[in-house]
């Protein structure tokens, strides 16, 4: 367990490093949402009814999603791992005395987090001050905060077992751009990164509901807001669980089968 | 020109080295904009229009900016990969060679993978041409051509001034991403509707909107200005403070040693 704790920190400190970096990753978030928010208000603005969720919400939901980009993103890969994948330099990781699988998620989850610490804040408190529809708008009760934070603590987790499962994928196919492409733009789309859930046509947001996808970010950011709420939070909530559970132990019991046929690249 | 076709043709045959992951890569980049094109169905399939334009009609957008900065996602690839460049002193040794820097930057390095996204915006255009309700007369026709060409040169420009920014830091370029990737994004959408100020911006600054906007109103029909169809040209100039900021850089440039 030691041992995890000080790769965790090892990885933390390696990323809270980069502050010049951090710094325009907040402008260019800032911009992301902003542009988001006004393109959003256009469609407001040409059919207020059609509109699937309050707009408030919305605009929470978008400030969310920018601010905490890197912990909740799918497509966020640590190319190091990826490269010792292919370079080989894969032996000297089994080379030590602990278990892979729980080696690179803890790195994983460090380097999410040493990136989203840096970012979130400043743009929290910016998107807070913003005029009332467009501004990041605080949980309706102390409660519903306190869920939010548990939802997105299980998506957290659940995105890092989600990315695992894109490393050992990179086991067969070594060509680390191909595959990967297909697989994240695919999953950026279902996740609802590119537009929230709420704005899927109907039959699609009902086979989305049961996916693993629908927890990562989406579940907690609309939870935030209220705009789950009740039954259907605590149901959503069950189901996050168990995906979070079902991802880990197959990613784990994979990385295992693999190890043992797995073949060493480079020299 | 004879030399830049030799350039091309050895990195075509270079990228078929690896045909599987070409064409993965390929469908990879088909499936990334077949997503943006998903998310735009499935919101005009709820509001119908968006600023009194039509899905179709904003297709004819979205198409127009994805093909335009795709060819020069793909041409230009050469000042997007600059920082790496100058990284490894790759810079130094085309500063030597009896060769403009420029035309040798654009030789090194070509994505042909970003065809797919060519691919894509031309399905695009099958679709919305005969369904966005514009009847291609002439004008109409050289309003197109005009349009991709224009963007094509404005985000080479920016391409540029991304490189030119590299000669002085290699820190924190990450917000050249709005004017590049996020200008795809949004510019699937006309400026106008993201308010004045931007249009604004995108007008007298960063002339995307010479090349999306205005010229768009009139192929749409929503203008008669016949002035609109030249705009692309004039926005085109964006290039020459771009080359002029980009030789600025070049002479005050100092090499990364190693």
């Amino acid at each position: 367990m030691k041992s995890y704790v000080s790769f965790f920190r090892i990885q933390l400190t390696a990323g809270l490093q980069y502050r010049a970096a951090a710094l325009a990753g907040i402008s260019t978030q800032f911009a992301w949402g902003f542009m988001e928010i006004l393109l959003f208000s256009a469609f407001y603005r040409a059919d207020p009814n059609a509109f699937p969720m309050n707009f408030s919400d919305l605009s929470s939901y978008i400030w969310l999603q920018q601010g905490l980009l890197a912990l909740t993103a799918s497509w966020f890969i640590d190319t190091n791992i990826l490269n010792t994948i292919t370079s080989g330099n894969l032996a000297y990781e089994l080379c030590r005395p602990i278990n892979l699988y729980h080696m690179w998620i803890i790195k994983n989850m460090a380097s999410r987090i040493s990136k989203a610490v840096l970012r979130c804040f400043p743009i929290f408190i910016i998107a807070a001050m913003l005029p009332a529809p467009y501004r990041l708008s605080f949980s309706p009760n102390l409660f519903t905060f306190f869920i939010f934070l548990f939802s997105l603590l299980l998506g957290f987790l659940l995105i890092n077992a989600y990315s695992m499962l894109v490393y050992i994928l990179t086991f067969y196919t070594l060509s680390p751009v191909g595959v990967r492409i297909i697989w994240l733009a695919a999953s950026e789309f279902l996740t609802g990164a590119l537009i929230p859930i709420p704005f899927f046509p109907e039959s699609m947001q009902t086979v989305l509901k049961f996916l693993p996808f629908a927890a990562m970010q989406n579940l907690p950011f609309r939870i935030y807001s209220g705009d789950i709420a009740g039954t259907e939070m605590i149901n959503s909530l069950i189901l996050q669980i168990v995906w979070t559970i079902v991802l880990l132990l197959c990613g784990s019991v994979w990385t295992n089968r693999m190890l043992k046929k797995a073949v060493i690249q480079g020299g | 020109m004879k030399l830049y076709l030799k350039y091309i043709s050895i990195h075509l045959r270079c990228a078929m080295q690896y045909k599987a992951s070409f064409f993965l890569t390929l469908i990879g980049q088909v499936l990334t904009s077949f997503t943006a094109f998903l998310s735009m169905y499935y919101l005009f399939e709820r509001f119908s229009s968006i600023e009194g334009f039509t899905f179709s009609q904003v297709l004819l957008c979205f198409a127009v900016i994805l093909l335009s900065f795709s060819l020069s996602e793909c041409f230009a690839r050469g000042f997007d990969l600059f920082p790496n460049m100058i990284g490894n002193g790759e810079f130094d040794r085309i500063l030597i060679r009896p060769k403009n820097e420029i035309f040798q930057i654009l030789a090194s390095k070509m994505e042909f993978t970003r065809l797919g996204r060519v691919i894509q915006a031309i399905c695009i255009f099958c679709y919305a041409i005969p369904h966005s309700e514009v009847i291609w007369t002439f004008d109409k026709i050289l309003t197109l051509i005009f349009m991709i060409i224009g963007g094509f040169l404005v985000f080479s420009g920016i391409f540029i001034l991304y490189a030119v920014l590299c000669f002085f830091t290699l820190e924190g370029l990450e917000f050249m991403n709005i004017l590049t990737n996020g200008a795809m994004e949004y510019g699937k959408y006309p400026f106008s509707i993201y308010g004045k100020q931007i249009l604004k911006f995108l007008t007298y600054i960063v002339p995307l909107a010479l090349v999306q906007y205005y010229p768009f109103l009139y192929l749409i029909g929503h203008s008669q200005n016949h002035f609109y169809i030249f705009l692309p040209l004039i926005a085109s100039l964006f290039l020459i403070p771009c080359f002029l900021l980009w030789k600025f850089g070049v002479k005050h440039y100092q090499s990364t040693g190693s």
